[in-house]
């Protein structure tokens, strides 16, 4: 394995670290510290990821069969809102940023801490009192309006608790204004000397331009959701065209925030790849100026797009040329990214660890899941696949392909910086492998199901599709293997994997600079930064061996 | 994060800590103005949508209270400018009378909201259940009306009938008006309390001299949260009892 130090030292943890520097309950439910937070976060979210999965399983399971035994057509209608209710809203959102990006951003910068750690803590509580009212929802009655929550159905004709959902995510929204709050202040105000803009690492662009979207999109659809819930509650009618109301008016307001919500799972997941594609093929990433900026531009851009959802619901004609165009706009700086991340490939000295394979399977399904987002952008094209299942393999490539490989990618390349440990290498190989095979057959064959005319949301199906849905359910349960491979060996590893040592890799972020895991403080003295990101070459500290070459050594064969 | 004396421990210096939190604050009110901006949108649709009934139930709302109101809260901004150009100065007393001239004015704003309110809640203009236009018409005893007031407004509902076709449409459409009236107004109150609260504390920290012109951002913040709000009604008070008045 490439990956080991150079030298074979044996490392050993530091002394005292943030997770062993107090004890006790009281000392993780009232910390302040952004790592420990993270942790909090961490563990919150996974189990939220467990409850979508249950709801996916069961829907794979009904789907076996043409006529579906398993749940009747009402509970289909309640497992499909309630996997997409638990996923987007409690997963995917805040997944990478209020995990990843919580534990990073200030290490990255050469902070102490968040700029405003109470409320970092605070973001946490509410989100679960969000996810309290949520679960509660799903306990009492379950969720049957779709995670789109569309008016009519969602304020008077659902019979299932939509109020308590409405409510829930309505809360669980200022967890993630506080939280982009957070982070924009902290990478305004708290960089470490010599810390310039353009030497910032690229996931903390991505979490920046993230944090924009969280901030002006998150407000948008609390204050909807929270018309939707008083409309049900009182009887008003805003969005109900019995009363007046304009239901398309709903749509609007859900798009403004839905659709930008794609970019909050997705840019952090390439703020990700962007981290471990120059550490694992020893070279400055290719286009840094272009990739940052291309960030910001996917964050603006993104949120003139949202009635490209709307295109078969009312709206002009003129309308949708307007936002087919726009959209087709966000593929530009989204290419940029994937051409930026394979020319830093090319010639670079790479070891194919299990987070450049993550990056690798990130690249190929985010390829597929964007440019099939052009085919849903395409005026002619969606009137066939709107509502088919091929609108479902696409946001699922976007989704779990791009952001879930992203995460479960960055997860791994920062757990030796999280937990002082590593993970078993071969192991994690074969999850990542397993992973990617899992999704490939679980969500391709949606595709060809969509285009052959299988609407989305229904609980059965003509057997002719049959063949389709067994691949897809039979790859589902690959996929399953695959998460839960990482979790039970990352558990592992907290206990006995090997320690990790400061920079096991190397990498070159400020992060690496410190123990590992670091200590509650971050860093003993205030870092002072005088290299540019990714600068593999000056960094004689990373211990690499420096060939005569102009460039450092070309793909070595020990992989 | 330990704190020694103001600075907190995550910061290197005080002005990084001024900095911090004043771009927070301004974060923060973006967020604010994408949150009301929901309520504007679908307000200003409405307006679009059913503009005749919108300007006669924006007439049944008295003008007085709103204009006393806006006076009111204008004075209050002027206070809590005061305020903070009393910390930066160092004037420590001054910060403190002006913090508690500001809440006394919120609160004169608050109770005033209080008694229009309470005039809505007779008139049946509350949405739910019991709307009704047309109670204060169909009972002339019950609402503060003269007659003359009242001969006006059956002359107005009956051409109102008339253009949007029934007294069912009229009712759901100014039910529309008094939702949003309601849902903007309400959460504007929500957040004068809000500010209420953090002016009792400042309040507090102010009496026990914590602010000097080296270190009084917290007013200053709250200042500008304040100021915002003051902002919003200047927006709503147009929108919701000026529509069409002559």
């Amino acid at each position: 394995m490439s990956t080991s130090p150079t030298t074979p030292a044996v490392h050993q943890l530091p002394e005292e670290h943030y997770l062993n520097s107090t004890y006790g309950l009281r000392s993780w439910l009232l910390t302040t510290d952004h790592k420990r937070i993270a942790l909090l976060y961490l563990a919150s979210v996974t189990f939220f990821f467990f409850i979508g999965g249950i709801f996916a399983t069961m829907i794979r399971i009904h789907l076996l069969t043409p006529n579906g035994y398993l749940v009747t057509p009402e509970t289909y209608n309640k497992l499909f809102t309630m996997h997409g209710v638990a996923m987007i809203f409690f997963f995917l959102i805040p997944s990478i940023p209020a995990v990843l990006g919580n534990f990073l951003v200030p290490l990255m910068i050469g902070a102490k801490d968040l700029a405003f750690p109470k409320i970092n803590l605070l973001s946490w509580y509410i989100y679960l009192v969000g996810g309290c009212f949520v679960l509660y929802s799903f306990a009492t009655g379950g969720l049957d309006t779709g995670w789109t929550f569309y008016t009519p159905l969602s304020s008077v004709y659902s019979n299932s608790a939509v109020t308590p959902a409405v409510i829930g995510i309505f809360i669980n929204g200022f967890s993630s204004i506080l939280t982009g709050l957070n982070f924009v202040v902290t990478i305004h105000t708290m960089r470490a000397p010599g810390m310039t803009w353009f030497r910032l690492p690229l996931f903390v662009w991505a979490q920046y331009a993230t944090s924009i979207i969280f901030i002006l999109g998150t407000p948008v659809i609390a204050i909807t959701l929270l018309l939707v819930g008083l409309e049900r509650m009182f009887h008003l009618g805003f969005f109900n065209p019995a009363l007046g109301g304009d239901p398309i008016l709903f749509q609007h307001l859900f798009w403004f925030y839905s659709h930008p919500a794609v970019y909050i799972m997705i840019l952090p997941a390439m703020g990700v790849i962007s981290e471990i594609i120059p550490t694992f093929t020893r070279k400055p990433i290719f286009g840094y100026t272009f990739i940052a900026a291309s960030s910001i531009a996917i964050a603006v851009i993104g949120f003139f797009v949202w009635a490209h959802h709307m295109f078969l619901t009312g709206e002009s004609t003129y309308a949708a040329l307007a936002f087919s165009l726009l959209s087709y706009l966000v593929a530009i700086p989204s290419a940029v990214k994937v051409f930026n991340w394979t020319s830093t490939l090319y010639r670079g000295s790479i070891s194919y660890d299990t987070p450049l394979l993550y990056s690798l399977g990130f690249i190929g399904l985010f390829l597929i899941g964007g440019l099939t987002g052009l085919f849903l952008a395409c005026l002619g094209l969606d009137i066939h696949i709107h509502d088919t299942y091929f609108v479902v393999a696409h946001f699922h490539y976007i989704m779990v392909g791009g952001a879930v490989m992203g995460y479960v990618g960055g997860l791994h390349f920062w757990w030796p910086k999280i937990t002082g440990k590593l993970y078993p290498e071969f192991l994690a190989r074969m999850a990542a492998v397993i992973l990617f095979v899992g999704f490939n057959l679980t969500f391709f064959p949606q595709f060809i199901l969509g285009y052959l005319g299988m609407p989305r949301r229904y609980h059965n199906y003509p057997p002719e599709f049959q063949v389709l849905n067994v691949m897809s359910t039979a790859g589902a349960s690959i996929l399953a293997l695959g998460y839960l491979l990482p979790m039970l060996y990352l558990t592992w590893s907290m206990r006995y994997g090997k320690v990790a040592g400061p920079n096991p890799w190397p990498a070159t972020g400020l992060e690496w600079r410190t123990p590992s895991p670091p200590p509650t403080e971050n860093f003993d003295v205030t870092p002072v930064v005088d290299w540019e990101a990714y600068d593999f070459k000056n960094r004689p500290d990373l211990g690499l061996t420096q060939p005569s070459g102009p460039a450092l050594s070309p793909a070595h064969g020990d992989d | 994060m330990h704190r020694t004396g103001d600075l907190y421990g995550q910061f290197e210096t005080l002005e990084q800590q001024k900095e911090s939190a004043t771009l927070g604050m301004w974060t923060f009110l973006i967020t604010e103005i994408l949150f009301f901006g929901g309520l504007f949108l679908t307000y200003t649709i409405n307006r679009h949508t059913y503009a005749d009934v919108f300007s006669f139930s924006s007439r049944t709302i008295k003008l007085s209270w709103g204009a006393i109101n806006t006076v009111v809260l204008i004075g209050s901004s002027l206070t809590m400018a005061m305020s903070v150009w009393s910390a930066q100065v160092g004037k420590k007393k001054l910060v403190t009378i002006f913090l508690i001239l500001t809440l006394i004015l919120g609160t004169v704003f608050l109770g005033i909201k209080g008694i229009e309110y309470h005039d809505k809640y007779v008139e049946h203009h509350i949405p739910g259940a019991s709307f009704d236009m047309y109670f204060c018409t169909n009972n002339p005893g019950a609402c503060n009306l003269t007659t003359e007031e009242l001969a006006q407004e059956r002359t107005e509902l009956k051409e109102l009938e008339d253009k949007v076709g029934g007294p069912v449409a009229v009712n759901a459409h100014s039910q529309l008006f008094f939702s949003l009236y309601f849902g903007m107004t309400g959460l504007h109150a929500l957040h004068m309390i809000i500010g209420a609260g953090l002016l009792l504390w400042l309040i507090v920290e102010s009496m026990r001299g914590r602010f000097s012109p080296r270190w009084n951002t917290p007013v200053e913040n709250v200042g500008l949260y304040w100021h915002f709000v003051d902002i919003v009604w200047i927006y709503l008070f147009p929108l919701l009892y000026l529509i069409d008045r002559h």
